[in-house]
């Protein structure tokens, strides 16, 4: 089970990090559906120093997920990253606009399919959308001198089957996919499949609609190596959560917003991300709380890549943006924000500096032991890709 | 030979229109709907082998889907219709000085987002809204009842959205109504609710048809409602399209936009010869 600090142990500045972050996801849940480009400008403030970039600066164009990044409420800036643009003279523009893998490909594939500029430098794809984007050859080859603090990935992460050498993609942050529980509705907390569907969870149970990670604790719960899963075993598992879902069992299969669910009370028990429930758990005060399943969990990454339609200048300036997030002390500073797995070493030792007790959390950063557990689902063919997508659709009710 | 050729020169702004944006895509999504993917391929290769059985897979697969769409919209439209008669009828005869507040009243929620107020819907009909406690409270639904999620939540939240598309065609008719006719109608002895089935109700017709219609095909293409505010269990055939497309699965999901075009197409004829209108269409 993963540990995190008490909420009333957090220093104070841990505590307002996480106050901001948890007030911006509010007006998130408010404005769902219509995801804001959130961009680098000045703002009124006295106290605020953000950086302008000159108008001959060049242009840094990111696009990553939704709460993903350290940032400033006051300010309304995201420190890191004003300090790079400001120590490399760049215009950074950084946009919160992927939201979802699938959608977020639909988008820009005719233009690259064109090789036209999709309008970002840097994007950044969970590991199978990844693996997708470098087999259809639609990434940049890294010029790893650019890019000196790569070695500081870390020895799990450093060679996954898509990217062996990581030439063409780095881990932005992991994401263990686990059990989360709301502790007042289910205090015997969720840690087998068969906590999750206990007959006093019906209804009220909402899924990731990453099948990666939904269908791959089922299939860790029967024993399953997620690196050597069949079809048939696949399937099966996908049969397993259309009975549930027809049942009645399941109230919603979902990306992001079942932590919207989990707060209103409509779901109780949830298969979910650590950093999510990471936030619930602090903000509520221990109302909420999360596990590895006992039979394993999983994890993932997201990547930072640079889409071949970037221009040379916009690469090498990505290549530097990626170096410096591979900065221990960047790392750590990003970490204490978002809560997800930081994929650099030395981030661990940063964080002492910041903020001793998140040096000790295991969203942050997993013991050897929690990382036995958690498994990476295999890389799929294109024809296993749409068919077990399709297959997954059909249980999900659509 | 000019006199003969400037009706069909004024005419081709709209031609040219029509073809853009309707002509064009139809043929590209009729040309893709056939499509099958490039064996050996990657997942957004496709070639043309004029596979008509993919219609017949896609519906097979989605027939579920069809149907629970075009029950909930015509559920969603007659609950529309109960909700905006008797509003509009108020609005045109009894609303006296009012009459412009009240339009706009109607046309407010407009001015929102369509996403935000369906997510407000969440909120309202959530575990912890306003409704739900004090009717368990009232034991009127038990502990495990939820109201979000569910099919009936789905209907009402498009018969919420779609009201405004009901309400102002039907008070265009009502409105137009002279009032003179339903005073004969008294004076012939013609009690009320005669008075309504007789005289008021066949001359708003064409308000009846035009607001059934612009409700009832949104909502049968509709997905956002079923999104928010629906369950696995209540999914719409908008929603297994989305899904579909960001597959990629462009032939099924062609397909299927086709099939919902001619369903929505067939049930509008039907219903417009059976309601005999001429002044809609």
């Amino acid at each position: 089970m993963a540990k995190s600090p008490k909420s009333s142990a957090l220093s104070q500045e841990a505590r307002a990090i996480l106050n901001s972050k948890v007030s911006r996801r509010g007006v998130f849940a408010g404005a769902a559906g219509i995801a804001g480009a959130s961009m680098l400008t000045a703002c009124g403030g006295s106290s605020c120093d953000v950086y302008k970039a000159p108008a001959e600066a060049a242009t840094l164009r990111w696009g990553n997920w939704p709460l993903y990044l350290d940032y400033d409420e006051e300010c309304a800036y995201y420190p890191t990253l004003d300090k790079f643009s400001r120590e490399n003279i760049l215009n950074s523009q950084y946009f919160e606009d992927y939201n979802d893998n699938d959608e977020f490909f639909g988008k820009v594939q005719a233009q690259l399919k064109l090789k036209q500029d999709i309008g970002y430098d840097i994007v950044t794809p969970t590991d199978w959308m990844a693996a997708r984007w470098i087999r259809l050859g639609y990434t940049h080859k890294f010029d790893k001198t650019n890019i000196p603090n790569a070695g500081n990935i870390l020895d799990t992460l450093a060679s996954p089957s898509f990217d062996p050498t990581r030439e063409h993609s780095m881990t932005w942050q992991g994401i263990m996919g686990g059990f989360g529980w709301n502790t007042e509705k289910v205090p015997g907390g969720v840690r087998t499949l068969d906590d999750l569907f206990a007959p006093a969870n019906k209804g009220k149970i909402v899924v990731l609609s990453e099948m990666r990670d939904t269908i791959g604790i089922i299939l860790r719960s029967r024993g399953v190596d997620l690196q050597t899963v069949t079809e048939d075993q696949f399937m099966s598992a996908v049969e397993f959560l259309e009975q549930k879902v027809s049942d009645g069992w399941i109230r919603g299969v979902k990306g992001n917003e079942y932590a919207e669910d989990l707060k209103s009370g409509d779901a109780i028990a949830v298969i979910g991300w650590s950093g999510d429930m990471f936030i619930l758990k602090n903000d509520y005060e221990g109302k909420f709380d999360f596990a590895i399943p006992e039979s394993g969990g999983t994890i993932s990454g997201d990547n930072l890549m640079i889409p071949y339609t970037a221009t040379a200048e916009a690469k090498a300036n990505a290549e530097k943006l990626i170096n410096w997030y591979y900065d221990p002390a960047i790392a750590a500073e990003v970490a204490a924000y978002v809560n997800y797995v930081t994929p650099v070493k030395g981030a661990q030792a940063e964080m002492e500096k910041i903020d001793p007790d998140l040096a000790t959390s295991e969203f942050i950063f997993p013991t050897e032991k929690t990382m036995a557990n958690l498994s990476v689902f295999r890389s799929l063919t294109p024809t296993e890709e749409t068919s077990w997508s399709e297959a997954f659709l059909k249980a999900s009710g659509i | 030979m000019k006199k003969i050729s400037t009706p069909y020169l004024l005419l081709l702004p709209g031609f040219a229109f029509l073809l853009t944006f309707f002509v064009f895509p139809i043929v590209s999504l009729a040309q893709v709907s056939t499509a099958t993917p490039v064996s050996g391929g990657d997942i957004d290769d496709f070639e043309q082998t004029f596979r008509f059985r993919n219609y017949l897979e896609a519906f097979l697969d989605s027939r579920e889907h069809f149907g629970r769409s075009i029950i909930y919209a015509l559920l969603a439209t007659l609950i529309a219709l109960l909700i905006s008669y008797p509003l509009a009828y108020a609005l045109a005869f009894k609303s006296g000085k009012y009459k412009n507040v009240l339009l706009v009243l109607v046309v407010a929620p407009f001015f929102t987002s369509f996403l935000l107020r369906t997510v407000a819907w969440k909120q309202i009909l959530g575990e912890e809204g306003f409704v739900v406690p004090p009717l368990r409270a009232l034991g009127l639904i038990s502990e495990s009842t939820t109201l979000t999620s569910t099919a009936g939540a789905v209907i009402l939240g498009m018969a919420y959205n779609f009201l405004p598309f009901m309400t102002l065609p039907l008070y265009a008719s009502i409105d137009r109504i002279d009032p003179r006719t339903l005073e004969a109608s008294g004076d012939l002895y013609a009690n009320g609710f005669t008075t309504f089935r007789k005289v008021t109700l066949p001359l708003s017709m064409p308000g009846v048809v035009a607001g059934t219609l612009l409700t009832f095909i949104p909502a049968a293409g509709d997905y956002v409602n079923a999104e928010l505010l629906g369950g696995p269990n209540n999914t719409m055939i908008g929603n297994v399209i989305q899904s579909r497309f960001l597959i990629p699965d462009y032939p099924t999901t062609s397909a299927l936009s086709f099939m919902l075009m001619a369903a929505i197409l067939i049930i509008v004829v039907v219903y417009i010869r059976k309601a005999g209108t001429d002044e809609v269409v």
